[in-house]
C-alpha cells in the first residue's frame, strides 16, 4: 500500500514537473504582458529538434560524446528557442500590446507557420529566406535613407515586404528545382524522429520490490527544480528581475519611473521562449519528437496558468503539482481502487473506472478545474490590488 | 421647443434606416436567389457540395461574429457545438437506416448488444430537429454561466473554451463503444426521408436548407445586434465595468449570447455533416475552432456579412491551395493570421467601408455605416497606461 502511493506521488510529480517546466514561460509572459503564446509549444519543438540535430552531432563525434550531448542540447535548446522569442516579440507581438485575445491569434498563425517550417526546411528554403531577410533589410535600410520614408512608409512597407517575399519564394523554388533531390531534400520531414536518450538516463532506480524510479523521470524533476531556482534567482536577484517585477506589477508607473518597458517585454518574452526550449529538450526523453509535439503539451499548461494564477511562481508549481498528481490518480485506475469492492460503493468504482485513461483523466481534471474557478476566479494566488480587473 | 427641433432630423434617420432596411432585404433575397437558382446550373455537383459545406461554415461564422465581433468574446471552443449538432443529426440518422431492432453496425465490433440510452430519443425526428441546436445552447449557456459569473473574461475564457474543447475531443474520441471514437459516424449512405443522404435530390435538398438556414440565421444574428440587446453586447465589448457600474449585469447578456451562438454552430454542424458525409472528432480539433475566428476576422469582425464571406473565401482558398500546393497551405494560413491581425484588423467589409463605404452609400442615398470595430482602439491604449496592462 505504502508502495503503491509513493509510486502514485511519484508518477504524479512527475508528470506535474513536465507541467510545470512547459508552463514557466508561458507564466511569466502571460503575468508580465497579458499575453498568451500559442506559439508557445512550437518553440518547444524547435527545442526538441535542437536536441535532435545535437545528438546527432554527437553519435558522429562519437566516444563520449553521446552519453554528454544532453548538456549541450539544453543552453543549446534555450538559445535557439529564446533567439527566436525574441524575433517574435519584436517584429509581431511588440504592435499587439494591449490587445492581447489579437496577440493570441497572431501567435496562432505562427505556430503553423513554425509547424510547416520544420515539416519542408530544406537547403533551398533557407537560402530563399536568407535572400528575404537580405533584400528586406538591405532595401529598408537604403530607402530609409534617401527618400522620405515617413511619407511613403504607409505604403512602401507592404510593398517592399511583399516584393521582397514573392522574390525570395521565387529563389527557393527555383533552387530547389534545379539542385539534386538530395540537395533540396527536407532536413526533417513530417515523420516523427526519435531522441536516443544518454545511457545513463535509460535505466531506473529500484526500491524494495515494485518501485522504480525512471533515470529520465528523476532528470526532468531535477532539471525543473533547477530551473525553478535559476527563474527565482533571475527575477529576485538581479536588476532586470528587479524592472520585470515592477512593470509586472504597474506598467504605467514603471514606465514614467524610467524603467524601459519595452525593452523588459522583450527580455522576458525571450525568457519564456528559452524556458520553451528547455522543456522541449527535456521532453525529447518521454517519447519521439514531431512537427506535432507542442499541441500535446500546450493546453495542459494553459490550465496550470489559469488555476495558479498570474504573477506568483509558486501558483505555478502549486497548480502543476496537483494537475499532475490528479491526473496520475484518476488515468491509472488508482480512485477506482481505494473504495471497497462492495455493492455501495460500486458506483463510484464504475465511475472512476470510467476515467481511467489519460485522455478521460483530462476531462475529470478540466471539470475540477471549472469547479474550482467557481470558488477562486483568480486562481490560487490571485494578484491583490485595487483595480476593478480581476 | 428642444422637441421640434429634434424630431426633424430623427425623422430624416428613420427615412433613411427603413430605406437602409430595404436596401439590404433587397440585396440578401438576390443573394439566396443566386444561390439556390443560378449557382446549380453554373457549378457542378461537385462543387455545389463544397460551396454548401462552406455556407454551413459560413453559419458558425455568423455565430462567432456575434460573440467575437460584437461582444468581444473570443471562444476557441465552438468546434464543440458544431461537432455536437452534427453529432446529433449523424445519430438520428444512424438509427433512421436501421430496422426494427437493429443496432448500428459498429456497435457490433465493441460487443455493444444493447442501444446506450442517450441514442434512444434520437429515434425520433422532431426531438433531433430541437436536440441540433437546444443541445449545443444548453452546453454553452452552462459553460458560460460558469465562467462568466465569476468575470472570467478575455483570454481566460478563451483558453479555458479551448480546453474544453479538448475535453469534448477526447470524449468523443475515446468512447469507441459509445459513439464509435475516432472513426466517427458516417452519414452519406444513411437515410433521410426515404431516399439515402448522398444522393443527388438529397444534396440538393440539403444544399437549399444550407441557403435558407444562412438567410434566418443571417436575419436572427441581424435583428439580435442591432436593437438596444445589439447595443448592449457591443457596451459589454467596449467596457465591461462600465456596463456594471451602470447597473446592468453583464453575465446574463453575455451567457445568453453565447448560448445563441452555440446554438447557430449546431445548425452548421448538422448541415455540415450531411453535406460532406461524416462527422467525425476531427471537427473537434483545436485548428478547425481557431479558423473559424480568422474567417470572421478575415471578413471583418462586428460586420455579419463580413463572416459570411470570409468563410467561404478562407475555404476556397484553402480548398484550391491545398489541392495544388499541399506544403504551401499551412504558411498561407499563418501568414493570413498574422496579416489580418496586424494590417487588416477589419477584416475586407471594414477595409471595404473605409476605402468606398461613402460613395456607395450616397449613391444608394442612406448614412454611411461606421466601422463598427474600434480598430484604433491602439491611441486609447497609448493615451490610457491603464489599459494596456491587461
Amino acid at each position: 500500500m505504502l508502495e503503491g502511493l509513493i509510486g502514485g506521488l511519484f508518477n504524479g510529480i512527475s508528470i506535474g514537473a513536465v507541467l510545470l517546466i512547459v508552463a514557466l514561460g508561458l507564466a511569466i509572459v502571460f503575468g508580465l504582458m497579458g499575453v498568451i503564446n500559442l506559439a508557445h509549444g512550437e518553440l518547444m519543438m524547435f527545442g526538441a529538434y535542437t536536441t535532435f540535430v545535437v545528438q546527432n552531432v554527437a553519435k558522429s563525434i562519437g566516444g563520449i560524446a553521446p552519453d554528454l550531448y544532453i548538456f549541450a542540447a539544453l543552453p543549446l535548446a534555450f538559445l535557439v528557442a529564446a533567439s527566436l522569442g525574441l524575433l517574435l516579440e519584436r517584429t509581431v507581438i511588440r504592435y499587439l500590446y494591449g490587445r492581447p485575445l489579437e496577440t493570441l491569434l497572431a501567435t496562432w498563425g505562427v505556430s503553423l507557420i513554425l509547424i510547416q517550417f520544420i515539416r519542408s526546411v530544406s537547403l533551398p528554403m533557407v537560402i530563399g529566406l536568407g535572400i528575404f531577410a537580405v533584400l528586406f533589410l538591405v532595401g529598408r535600410w537604403v530607402l530609409t535613407r534617401y527618400t522620405d520614408w515617413e511619407r511613403i512608409q504607409s505604403w512602401a512597407n507592404p510593398v517592399f515586404l511583399g516584393l521582397s517575399a514573392a522574390i525570395a519564394v521565387l529563389a527557393w523554388i527555383l533552387i530547389g528545382n534545379a539542385g539534386s533531390a538530395k540537395f533540396s531534400r527536407a532536413w526533417f520531414s513530417t515523420r516523427n524522429v526519435d531522441v536516443t536518450p544518454p545511457s545513463w538516463l535509460r535505466g531506473g532506480i529500484t526500491l524494495g520490490n515494485t518501485l522504480q524510479f525512471p533515470s529520465a523521470r528523476l532528470f526532468i524533476i531535477v532539471l525543473t527544480i533547477l530551473c525553478l531556482v535559476a527563474v527565482y534567482w533571475f527575477l529576485n536577484g538581479t536588476a532586470w528581475g528587479l524592472r520585470i517585477r515592477s512593470v509586472t506589477q504597474n506598467r504605467g508607473m514603471s514606465a514614467c519611473l524610467g524603467i524601459p518597458t519595452g525593452q523588459v517585454d522583450a527580455i522576458t518574452f525571450a525568457l519564456g521562449s528559452g524556458l520553451a526550449g528547455i522543456a522541449g529538450c527535456a521532453v525529447t526523453l518521454l517519447g519521439s519528437v514531431g512537427p506535432n509535439l507542442g499541441a500535446n503539451y500546450i493546453v495542459d499548461a494553459f490550465m496550470v496558468v489559469v488555476v495558479g494564477g498570474v504573477g506568483k511562481l509558486v501558483g505555478s508549481i502549486v497548480a502543476a503539482l496537483v494537475i499532475g498528481i490528479t491526473t496520475y490518480l484518476v488515468g491509472s485506475g488508482t480512485m477506482a481502487l481505494l473504495f471497497p469492492p462492495t455493492g455501495f460503493f460500486q458506483p463510484a468504482i464504475d465511475f472512476f473506472t470510467f476515467f481511467a485513461t489519460t485522455s478521460m483523466a483530462k476531462v475529470m481534471v478540466f471539470a475540477l478545474i471549472i469547479a474550482f474557478l467557481q470558488v477562486r476566479p483568480a486562481g490560487l494566488f490571485p494578484p491583490k490590488g485595487r483595480s476593478v480587473e480581476l | 421647443m428642444t422637441t421640434d427641433m429634434a424630431v426633424q432630423p430623427r425623422r430624416a434617420a428613420k427615412a433613411s434606416q427603413k430605406r437602409k432596411f430595404m436596401i439590404e432585404a433587397i440585396a440578401v433575397i438576390a443573394i439566396a436567389l443566386i444561390l439556390i437558382l443560378i449557382m446549380p446550373m453554373l457549378l457542378t455537383g461537385f462543387r455545389l457540395n463544397l460551396l454548401g459545406r462552406f455556407l454551413a461554415l459560413g453559419i458558425v461564422a455568423l455565430g462567432v461574429d456575434l460573440i467575437w465581433g460584437f461582444t468581444g468574446l473570443l471562444s476557441l471552443g465552438h468546434g464543440i457545438f458544431f461537432g455536437l449538432g452534427g453529432y446529433a443529426f449523424a445519430m438520428y440518422l444512424e438509427l433512421n437506416t436501421l430496422g426494427e431492432g437493429q443496432l448500428p453496425e459498429f456497435f457490433g465490433l465493441y460487443g455493444v448488444t444493447e442501444l446506450p440510452w442517450f441514442w434512444q430519443p434520437f429515434n425520433s425526428l422532431p426531438f433531433t430537429l430541437l436536440a441540433i441546436f437546444t443541445i449545443p445552447a444548453i452546453v454553452a449557456g452552462l459553460l458560460g454561466y460558469l465562467v462568466f459569473r465569476n468575470r472570467i473574461r478575455g483570454v481566460y475564457f478563451s483558453i479555458l473554451t479551448q480546453a474544453a474543447l479538448v475535453v469534448f475531443f477526447n470524449l468523443f474520441n475515446g468512447q469507441q463503444k459509445l459513439i464509435n471514437g475516432t472513426n466517427g459516424l458516417k452519414t452519406s449512405t444513411s437515410v433521410f426521408m426515404n431516399q439515402q443522404v448522398g444522393s443527388d435530390g438529397m444534396r440538393m435538398f440539403f444544399y437549399i436548407s444550407t441557403v435558407i438556414a444562412l438567410i434566418a440565421m443571417y436575419a436572427l444574428c441581424r435583428w439580435l445586434t442591432s436593437g438596444r440587446f445589439g447595443r448592449m453586447l457591443v457596451a459589454i465589448r467596449d467596457d465591461e465595468n462600465r456596463v456594471r457600474f451602470s447597473g446592468y449585469d453583464p453575465t446574463a447578456f453575455k451567457v445568453l449570447v453565447f448560448a445563441v451562438s452555440g446554438a447557430i454552430a449546431g445548425i452548421a454542424g448538422a448541415l455540415y455533416t450531411v453535406q460532406s458525409g461524416i462527422i467525425s472528432p476531427q471537427v473537434m480539433d483545436i485548428a478547425f475552432s481557431i479558423e473559424m475566428v480568422i474567417w470572421v476576422a478575415v471578413g471583418g469582425r462586428a460586420t455579419l456579412v463580413g463572416a459570411v464571406l470570409g468563410a467561404v473565401l478562407v475555404n476556397m482558398a484553402r480548398s484550391l491551395l491545398s489541392e495544388r500546393f499541399p506544403d504551401v497551405w499551412l504558411f498561407f494560413q499563418g501568414a493570413l493570421f498574422l496579416i489580418v491581425v496586424t494590417a487588416l484588423p477589419d477584416g475586407i467589409i471594414g477595409w471595404g467601408r473605409r476605402q468606398f463605404g461613402s460613395v456607395v452609400s450616397s449613391a444608394l442615398g442612406i448614412t454611411p455605416t461606421d466601422v463598427p470595430y474600434a480598430s484604433d482602439s491602439d491611441s486609447v491604449v497609448e493615451a490610457v497606461p491603464e489599459f494596456a496592462e491587461k
